[in-house]
């Protein structure tokens, strides 16, 4: 189930190697931007050149390019573009429950979770966003050593808890979140964790990884539930005759993720560990442009 | 032990656990199934969930029933049934299993020792001491009552006797009882037997007997009769009362000297009758090759009936020197011979050298003095074969010179000059007698008439061996029959005539009495007891209990006066015995037997043979149980939802079976196709060999080939086709290439027919034994040994080496090599008829009309013809330019063989060519 880092990196480089570098709009933080590698297609602080400007009132004179000035009458102002990155603080749910898979050949849901938020954080880094996964409480940065750093903390066991409970610790203000997590929990909690993001004015996607056997619930006969850690248990003497009533919690349920996502303007998704990750990917990076 | 109809328990109070079927029924019932606990993430949506349905999950009935039968099973199963349990043997005290052992228990033998063994258990069971005794081999001693095991042991080595129990020695065995008191169990073989009653009351006398005894009708084969050309059959039986019907096959050698049934005849027994009699007519020469008639499957010796002498019949050819003067029939040198011979044997004549053609056993010569050296030769040959030459003298003989001075090889004494007359007109002596017989002449014990006179002979040279060859003398001496063993066969002379004319012999019963110990003529019945007297017969062949025949190895000779008598026994087997020639079977029934059911009497209990052997069931049964358990498994499995990932492994499987019929069905459709390719085309085709590379190198070899042929000819051959010669059609193929490997599989019979008939319409076969630089031709190579193997059911004529003019030189190129990728000249194709001449000017001999059917060679053409897929050559040949040139040379040939197979001798006839052109330019 646990991958051991290295391995989970690469596998996770390989599967962001096919997307572009993802490059996350910062919208109006001015306050939080610091300067990154994002173009904003303005002059501002920033590394790169912009453009010459003829010297006007107000500049200072340190300002002029004196290279560019001896070629002409007028004095010029080099520009610089201004620059902004993005901080991206990733939660991916570490509790037992995410460790179930219906199928020998299918991955642990939390596999997959985990393979989603590295390949989005190596997206990201690229592109020269900050990072910061919300379970260890890493401040959001850039750089290789943030990936393996969040590669080492992404390989850890599980924890004991059967349900994990979304923690944003020191999110930054403005910034963007992603929830990756089966949200068969406890939904108090992720109202919370929403409503205290909201307030931090962060923006971000509720991404549900299921399994296709949560959906489809094969199970028939007398039947003994237990959840994954044990704390919680259900008998059933025709577990068959259960299908429709827990299809329609189900639903419930994403209805429920669908509609507290859509309030506080984040975006939701259910992906199932049948699916191709790719899929579930390119979601992530179109939501993440998206959410502006 | 408690019974239920066949069926008896040795534990029965655990039936009583039945009982407790119902409550187990209820148990079960009540209690669903059982729980399987899975780890679901989901149950957080699943809590407060209630069943619909408050009542449990039930088992469902079937489910139920199956358990409840299982549990039965078990409860059954451990209680000990058996199947037709052995009541125990009452009494006590020591038992005396007796039997009959003659040949009419050995129909049925196997069940009668699993009998007597199941009497010895019992026995043994009860603690009895127990003695085993035979009626056909009793020893007069008081019986050996052993403990059953010892008796166990020996049971294997039981077997029936091919004759009944002898009067005398049970009488000695029953004065050799002693007072001892026993029971008796009596296994009868059925048959009526005089001795029984005087056994069954001396056993009577010491305890209790019982009677054991089968229902089943016991056969019989009377001994075949020979009447008027037609073989006389007659079976027995024991019982009447119902239709029966049986086989009786004549047994003999076939020409190869295999044993074979000749002939089957049906023969049915009328529902009121213990007699069928059937006729059987056989050709002389099949009939004469039976040994024995038996009823098959009876497996007895009194159902197989041996046969002697009196069923043969001899070919005699009758050949006379003089030509029969019409009207004088009695003084035909033959009229005797053949009124003598004709009822007791097969009289054929005609010109010698036929004769000797049809091989008969007995050559009569009368009065032929002279015979062509091509008839003596063959002659000589056929007695030394075993034939018998019967000679009789006569005015020819005595006037020429046939051994005169030397021995003719074919007479067995030397002749004087003229013979001599007694007792005529002009002589002075009376006509003489004979004098009675040595003991040393085969005619010895036959009575001499005394009117039988002889008043003409030849007379033989008093050469020092002479009286050994005699075997029958004048009175005064003078030998009247010499003999000369030669080889296998003999020679005889009579120094008389064979008419009237020079002695009285020919009229008398003794000249058929002699002709038959000469074993000229055969007996038409069974000698009597005055003519075996006297006589010693040895064993050739003995019969035992079962039927089977087997070498007599060393049993001691049997005075004709026991074999008269008839009583058969240990020291006079049935079976065939031989005194000098002639041959004489005794068989188990005489021809006046017959076959009767024992009687006995209403007080003695006579019980079936049928014994149902004791079956436990309880591992039957147990196994039942599992097999009802497993079922059990699978339907829980498949109630609980945890059949479906197996059941879908089935379902594929289930769907592979459904699919496999249709590979079949594409070969047959391929079938077509070959012939279609075959035919439409030109196509070159090579003997699948089985070794893979020697088929690759041949396919290439032909494609190089083809190709060749295509750039160079008007032949255009596709692309090669590889036969296997087991299944594929060879008439499409013009022309098949067959390299030697030697791993090949020797070809079935029906591929050799193909091949046979593939060669006779025309197909060449081009053997390639690929060894050339190894070895040449004939010379052993390994490769050669598997040619000859593989060609020696193929119809090949006589062959030789290429000759220079042969038309395979010139079909289209000129060539005088065959190279292929070895140089060797040992190629071979089918001689040219002796008679093939050079015409005035021409180059050529007109040789064959056809095709040569083989072409023989090692020179592994196909290596030099093969190209590889880009259409260069595959294997090196050769070194520099001349392997280059013996690579061409090599083509030619090939180009050259089609070229004769498909035109034949058509460039035999352009030898005319020059002379054409000639004649045109006049």
């Amino acid at each position: 189930m646990s991958q051991a880092g290295p391995q989970l990196r690469t596998r996770a480089e390989g599967l962001a190697a096919a997307l572009p570098p993802l490059l996350v709009q910062a919208e109006h933080l001015a306050s939080t931007v610091l300067l990154g590698a994002h173009g904003r297609r303005r002059a501002g602080t920033g590394d790169e050149f912009w453009q010459y400007r003829p010297l006007s009132e107000g500049d200072e004179a340190r300002q002029i390019d004196w290279r560019r000035s001896a070629k002409s009458d007028v004095h010029f102002i080099r520009q610089r573009e201004w620059q902004a990155a993005q901080s991206v603080v990733i939660w991916v749910d570490g509790s037992r429950s995410m460790g179930f898979s219906g199928d020998r050949s299918r991955p642990a849901k939390s596999d997959r979770a985990r393979l989603l938020a590295l390949a989005l954080s190596v997206l990201l880094v690229r592109g020269g966003e900050r990072v910061g996964l919300a379970n260890i409480g890493t401040p959001p940065r850039s750089g290789q050593v943030q990936l393996l750093r969040l590669a080492e903390a992404l390989s850890d066991e599980l924890s004991a808890e059967d349900y994990g409970r979304p923690e944003t610790p020191g999110l930054p203000l403005h910034a963007r979140a992603v929830f990756l997590s089966d949200f068969l929990g406890d939904m108090d909690a992720v109202e919370a964790a929403l409503a205290k993001a909201a307030d931090r004015g962060v923006h971000g996607m509720l991404f549900q990884v299921l399994d296709p056997a949560e959906e489809s619930f094969p199970f028939d006969g007398r039947t003994i539930f237990e959840s994954m850690g044990g704390t919680l248990r259900h008998e059933t003497l025709k577990a068959g005759e259960l299908k429709e009533r827990y299809l329609e919690r189900l639903a419930e349920r994403k209805d429920r993720l669908e509609r507290l996502a859509r309030l506080s303007g984040w975006l939701y998704t259910c992906h199932h560990t049948g699916d191709s990750a790719q899929t579930a990917l390119l979601w992530l990076y179109t939501a993440l442009e998206r959410t502006r | 032990m408690w019974m239920l109809g066949p069926l008896g328990f040795t534990a029965p109070l655990l039936l009583l656990g039945l009982l407790a079927l119902p409550v187990l029924w209820i148990i079960l019932r009540a209690v669903p199934p059982a729980p399987i606990r899975r780890r679901f993430p989901g149950v957080a949506l699943l809590l407060g969930l209630t069943d619909e349905e408050t009542q449990a999950d039930r088992t469902p009935w079937w489910l139920l029933l199956l358990r409840m039968l299982a549990a039965a099973a078990v409860i059954v199963g451990f209680a000990g049934p058996v199947l037709n349990p052995q009541s125990d043997e009452s009494g006590s005290g020591p038992l005396l299993v007796l039997i009959d052992g003659t040949w009419a228990d050995a129909g049925d033998w196997t069940k009668r020792r699993d009998r007597i063994a199941v009497a010895l258990e019992e026995a043994g069971r009860a603690g009895r001491p127990v003695a085993l005794a035979s009626r056909t081999d009793l020893v007069p001693a008081p019986p050996d009552f052993l403990s059953a095991d010892r008796w166990l042991n020996r049971l294997a080595g039981l077997e029936p006797r091919p004759w009944s129990p002898e009067a005398a020695a049970q009488a000695d065995w029953i004065d050799a009882l002693g007072t001892q008191d026993f029971d008796t169990l009596w296994l009868s073989d059925g048959m009526a037997d005089p001795a029984r009653t005087e056994m069954l009351a001396a056993l009577e006398a010491r305890g209790e007997v019982r009677v054991i005894e089968t229902g089943r009708p016991v056969l019989g084969l009377l001994p075949a009769m020979y009447v008027d050309g037609i073989v006389d059959l007659t079976a027995l039986r024991t019982r009447s009362g119902l239709e029966q019907a049986a086989e009786i096959a004549a047994i003999g050698l076939d020409p190869a000297g295999t044993e074979r049934q000749l002939a089957v005849v049906p023969v049915t027994f009328p529902a009121d009758a213990t007699r069928a009699e059937v006729d059987l007519s056989l050709p002389p020469e099949l009939r004469n090759r039976v040994t024995r008639f038996e009823i098959t499957g009876a497996r007895a010796a009194g159902a197989v009936t041996l046969t002697d002498d009196s069923l043969k019949r001899r070919e005699v050819a009758l050949i006379a020197g003089r030509t029969d003067r019409e009207g004088l029939q009695l003084l035909s040198p033959l009229h005797y011979l053949e009124q003598a011979l004709a009822p007791t044997a097969d009289l054929i004549d005609g010109a010698l050298t036929d004769l000797l053609l049809a091989n008969p056993d007995v050559i009569v010569l009368a009065d032929v003095a002279r015979l062509a050296p091509a008839e003596e030769a063959g002659l000589q040959d056929w007695v030394e074969n075993g034939g018998l030459l019967l000679r009789f003298a006569g005015p020819r003989l005595a006037a020429s010179d046939v051994s005169r001075d030397a021995l003719d090889p074919l007479m067995p004494v030397r002749l004087r000059q003229g013979g001599r007359s007694v007792g005529g007109a002009m002589s002075w002596g009376e006509p003489k007698g004979l004098r009675p017989f040595a003991e040393s002449s085969p005619f010895f014990g036959l009575a001499i008439p005394a009117e039988v006179t002889v008043t003409s002979q030849v007379m033989a040279q008093p050469d020092p061996d002479l009286s050994q060859s005699v075997i029958a003398a004048l009175e005064d001496g003078t030998p009247l029959v010499t003999r000369k063993r030669m080889g296998e066969g003999q020679v005889v002379l009579f120094h008389v005539t064979a008419n009237a004319e020079w002695s009285s012999l020919p009229l008398s019963g003794l000249f058929v009495q002699m002709l038959e110990r000469l074993a000229v003529s055969t007996r038409s019945a069974a000698p009597g007891a005055e003519e075996l007297s006297g006589t010693t017969w040895t064993a050739e062949r003995v019969l035992d209990g079962f039927g089977r025949i087997s070498d007599a190895e060393t049993l001691a000779g049997v005075p004709g006066e026991r074999i008269a008598e008839g009583q058969l026994g240990a020291e006079m087997p049935p079976g065939l015995y031989a005194n000098g020639d002639r041959r004489l079977a005794v068989n188990v029934l005489g021809s006046e037997a017959a076959l009767a059911p024992a009687d006995w009497p209403a007080r003695i209990p006579v019980e079936g043979m049928e014994i149902a052997a004791e079956t436990r069931l309880t591992g039957p049964v147990l196994a039942l149980a599992l097999a009802l358990f497993g079922l059990d498994l699978i339907a829980s499995l498949w109630l609980s939802g945890r059949l479906r990932r197996a059941s879908q492994g089935a379902l594929a499987a289930l769907a592979l079976v459904a699919i496999l019929p249709l590979g079949e069905v594409q070969a047959q459709q391929s079938d077509d196709g070959l012939a279609l390719m075959a035919t439409n085309e030109v196509v070159l085709a090579h003997v699948i060999t089985g070794d893979a590379r020697t088929d690759r190198v041949a396919a290439a070899g032909l494609k190089g080939l083809s190709d060749t042929l295509y750039a160079r000819t008007s032949v255009e051959p596709t692309d090669p086709i590889a036969v296997n010669l087991e299944t594929d059609e060879l008439a499409f193929f013009p022309f098949l290439y067959w390299p030697i490997a030697l791993d090949q599989p020797i070809p079935s019979a029906e591929a050799y027919a193909r091949l046979n008939r593939y060669l006779r319409s025309g197909g060449m076969i081009l053997f390639d034994t690929r060894d050339a630089d190894i070895g040449s031709f004939g010379s052993g190579t390994a490769a050669g040994r598997k040619l000859q193997q593989l060609a020696r059911p193929l119809d090949i004529p006589p062959l030789e080496p290429i000759p220079e003019d042969h038309v395979l030189t010139r079909t289209f190129y000129l060539l005088q090599d065959f190279p292929g990728r070895f140089a060797s000249r040992d190629v071979w194709v089918e001689a040219a008829p002796a008679d093939a001449e050079r015409a005035d000017g021409m180059p050529f001999r007109n040789l064959n009309d056809n095709v040569t059917p083989v072409v023989i060679g090692g020179n592994d053409w196909a290596a030099a013809w093969a190209v590889d897929e880009y259409g260069g050559p595959m294997f090196p040949v050769g070194r520099g330019h001349a392997g280059d040139r013996q690579r061409e040379i090599a083509l030619r040939f090939g180009v050259n063989l089609v070229m004769h197979v498909l035109t034949g001798n058509y460039k035999s006839d352009q030898v005319h060519v020059p002379d054409l052109l000639e004649r045109l330019g006049q």
